[in-house]
């Protein structure tokens, strides 16, 4: 009978796991379904998009938001939000070019204190928003006041300064002569190592304690979850992911005052779209950082459509209203 | 035992009355959400008296202080607005965009003429009306996310007024300019009693009106309300349409005071973030359920008084923002600490 109930129990657990791995696909995948469509779209009405060096191209231009995107995960599973990214993002191309001004000796030291400025921003909101309990978006919003406030006093009103040209490289270059893509930028490896690092991390007690936290605070403490320790991480994630962003960035993008405009928005939309619920608890990094692609994908597409700069927007927000709608429809439907 | 003799009775009894009245003024007045941003803005006025003062400025002069009113109308109107929707629970990220879409609709439709007021005002409230009741739809029947789903609507009206518009409207009559944006009353601006107006039928709404406690129930626990038979979808639609209707109110001013529609007038002032910063320096929380519009209003006026002295000093704007941003997230911190010891 022991041994009976034991198989039964056994079977159980396969069938189950067979099914949890199922449904997660499902969630996930959602996403993902919508990415391809858009590439398969994209690559009816330009075929040369899905060739290696435009594709590469689009992944490369996309990095940014991706790796954004994984930080603002942290911070929504959590059940807190972010606002701050963008102009964190500004703050670090504005710092970058004034403290390296030209000089490429000056390159490696300042994207170790970007980094740091990252950390401590993040570890700042974190702080705010735990321990002193000040809602998260209310913190964020003060923080992105202050950040954009502190780095033009520091410059004077305007961005000064150079990046130096082995800093660009990290955002434009890459490993030359591979063969058949000729070259694998190093913003294309940064954003699959900060994808895997991220499964990896929420594979571990980390990740489950911060899901756990969003979910439900209280049972997470009382079971052992150090609720505010977790918290805190995530916000110095999102500040850290925020750093290598802005590198990014100011590589390819130049300096300018509105490096990281919107991009906070931006990253929240593309959790969104990857079903990442605000208020936390629940969703994947995975289909977070697929969000940010999709969104990418989104904006290539509405380019080679033709929409207009101005209408942009206005098909974006309708596209992102129906996406949750759909999403949540679906949820329900779940239930 | 059980006797005592009178006269000890009687001083007992004066005793208990006392701490009666102080433990009702507690409850009434020291223990509401608006309490703290009062007491805040007393504090900050008399510092920023001394400190512009001595500086050799002139701070508590009428002239003075009526301009700070006057700056904080607008942000004022739509914070009055913002403070229905967050004491429900939800939030409207799109204000700042339907501030400008709908100055720049009054400008067109006005084209000029005073004859045109009337039609162009329906049309504004027309739209405040609409994009409200967008915005509560697509939250409650989508069941979209209201950080998601105002953001949308903020993205769509963005791209409406870039596409139709690419600078300033004319049209403004001055008549109506000068009526809204410039008549004084003696001393006290026109705009005032507008400012006035507006917060009285939102207090009134929220503490007088069936609707109000719906408000307060939904964004207490929006579960618990619809289970009482509170039809919570109605209640986040109204509000979001009031919230929307404000919004094109404080778009109309603005079009008087500036006598052109501008594309970039609601986002330029960040009406969106500001005045969600505003109702929260105002005591009302952002989950919802506790709060109300005379706090919101006590938010904005703080808000202005630093303004008005940062001005006065001739503050770097840059470092404007960062004191600014500090003392948001100072100010909350104390609330929070604040409610902490009360549960």
């Amino acid at each position: 009978m022991s041994t009976e109930s034991a198989t039964s129990g056994f079977g159980v657990g396969t069938d189950s796991r067979g099914r949890r791995f199922l449904s997660s696909l499902l969630s996930t995948g959602t996403i993902f379904l919508l990415l391809i469509v858009l590439w398969v779209w994209i690559a009816i009405i330009n075929p040369t998009f899905l060739e290696p060096g435009p594709f590469l191209a689009y992944l490369k231009r996309s990095a940014p938001l991706v790796i954004l995107a994984a930080g603002a995960y942290f911070v929504l599973v959590s059940g807190n939000f972010d606002l701050s990214v963008g102009s964190l993002v500004t703050v670090m191309v504005v710092v970058a070019a004034k403290l390296i001004d030209g000089e490429p000796s000056n390159t490696w030291p300042v994207i170790a204190l970007l980094v740091v400025i990252g950390a401590a921003v993040g570890f700042f909101n974190g702080f705010v928003s735990t321990i002193l309990r000040v809602p998260s978006f209310i913190t964020t919003l003060g923080m992105l006041l202050v950040l954009n406030g502190a780095v033009f006093l520091w410059t004077g009103g305007a961005p000064t300064g150079a990046l130096a040209e082995n800093f660009r490289s990290i955002g434009r270059g890459g490993i030359e002569g591979v063969p058949w893509i000729e070259q694998l930028p190093w913003s294309v490896l940064l954003m699959f190592a900060v994808g895997a690092a991220s499964v990896w991390l929420m594979r571990s007690d980390f990740g489950r304690q911060l899901i756990a936290t969003g979910d439900n605070e209280r049972a997470a403490r009382l079971s052992g979850v150090r609720v505010d320790r977790v918290r805190i991480w995530a916000f110095v994630l999102s500040g850290v992911l925020a750093a290598f962003a802005g590198v990014l960035l100011g590589g390819f993008g130049g300096i300018s005052a509105q490096a990281g405009l919107g991009l906070e928005f931006d990253a929240i939309t593309a959790c969104v779209l990857g079903g990442v619920v605000l208020g936390g608890g629940r969703g994947s990094v995975v289909a977070a950082m697929g969000g940010a692609l999709t969104l990418e994908a989104l904006f290539t597409w509405m380019n080679l459509q033709g929409i207009s700069g101005a209408l942009e927007d206005t098909i974006q927000g309708v596209i992102i209203i129906a996406a949750v709608g759909f999403a949540s429809y679906r949820l329900r439907g779940a239930r | 035992m059980t006797v005592v003799d009178p006269p000890e009775q009687s001083a007992g009894a004066r005793a208990a009355a006392r701490r009666e009245r102080i433990a009702g003024w507690r409850v009434g007045v020291l223990a509401s959400p608006a309490a703290p941003v009062y007491g805040a803005l007393i504090g900050v006025f008399v510092l920023a008296w001394v400190i512009v003062t001595i500086d050799g400025g002139n701070f508590l002069t009428v002239s003075n202080i009526v301009n700070m009113l006057q700056r904080s109308v607008a942000l004022g109107i739509v914070s009055a607005g913002q403070t229905v929707v967050i004491l429900l629970g939800s939030l409207d990220l799109s204000v700042a965009q339907l501030i400008s879409l709908s100055s720049l609709l009054a400008a067109s439709t006005m084209d000029g003429s005073m004859a045109n007021f009337l039609p162009a005002v329906l049309v504004v409230l027309a739209l405040g009306v609409g994009v409200g009741l967008v915005n509560g739809l697509v939250i409650t029947k989508l069941q979209v996310n209201a950080f998601i789903a105002t953001l949308g609507t903020a993205l769509i009206i963005q791209g409406i007024i870039q596409y139709r518009w690419t600078g300033p409207q004319g049209g403004i009559p001055n008549q109506f300019s000068n009526d809204l944006g410039y008549t004084r009353f003696g001393i006290i601006p026109m705009s005032i009693f507008l400012l006035a107006a507006v917060v009285v039928v939102v207090w009134f709404l929220l503490t007088k009106t069936r609707f109000g406690y719906k408000v307060y129930a939904v964004g207490g626990s929006e579960d618990v309300s619809k289970l009482s038979g509170v039809r919570t979808h109605r209640t986040i639609i109204t509000a979001h349409v009031v919230c929307s209707l404000t919004a094109v109110i404080t778009g109309l001013f603005l079009a008087a005071r500036l006598r052109a529609g501008t594309p970039t007038v609601g986002t330029d002032g960040g009406y969106d973030l500001e005045s969600i910063a505003a109702v929260v320096l105002g005591g009302t929380a952002l989950m919802g359920g506790r709060g109300g519009v005379i706090g919101t209003i006590g938010g904005v006026f703080l808000l202005a008084v630093l303004d008005n002295t940062f001005n006065q000093l001739e503050f770097n704007s840059f470092l404007r923002d960062v004191v600014r941003g500090l003392i948001i997230i100072a100010a909350v911190a104390v609330y929070a600490r604040r409610q902490e010891k009360k549960a």
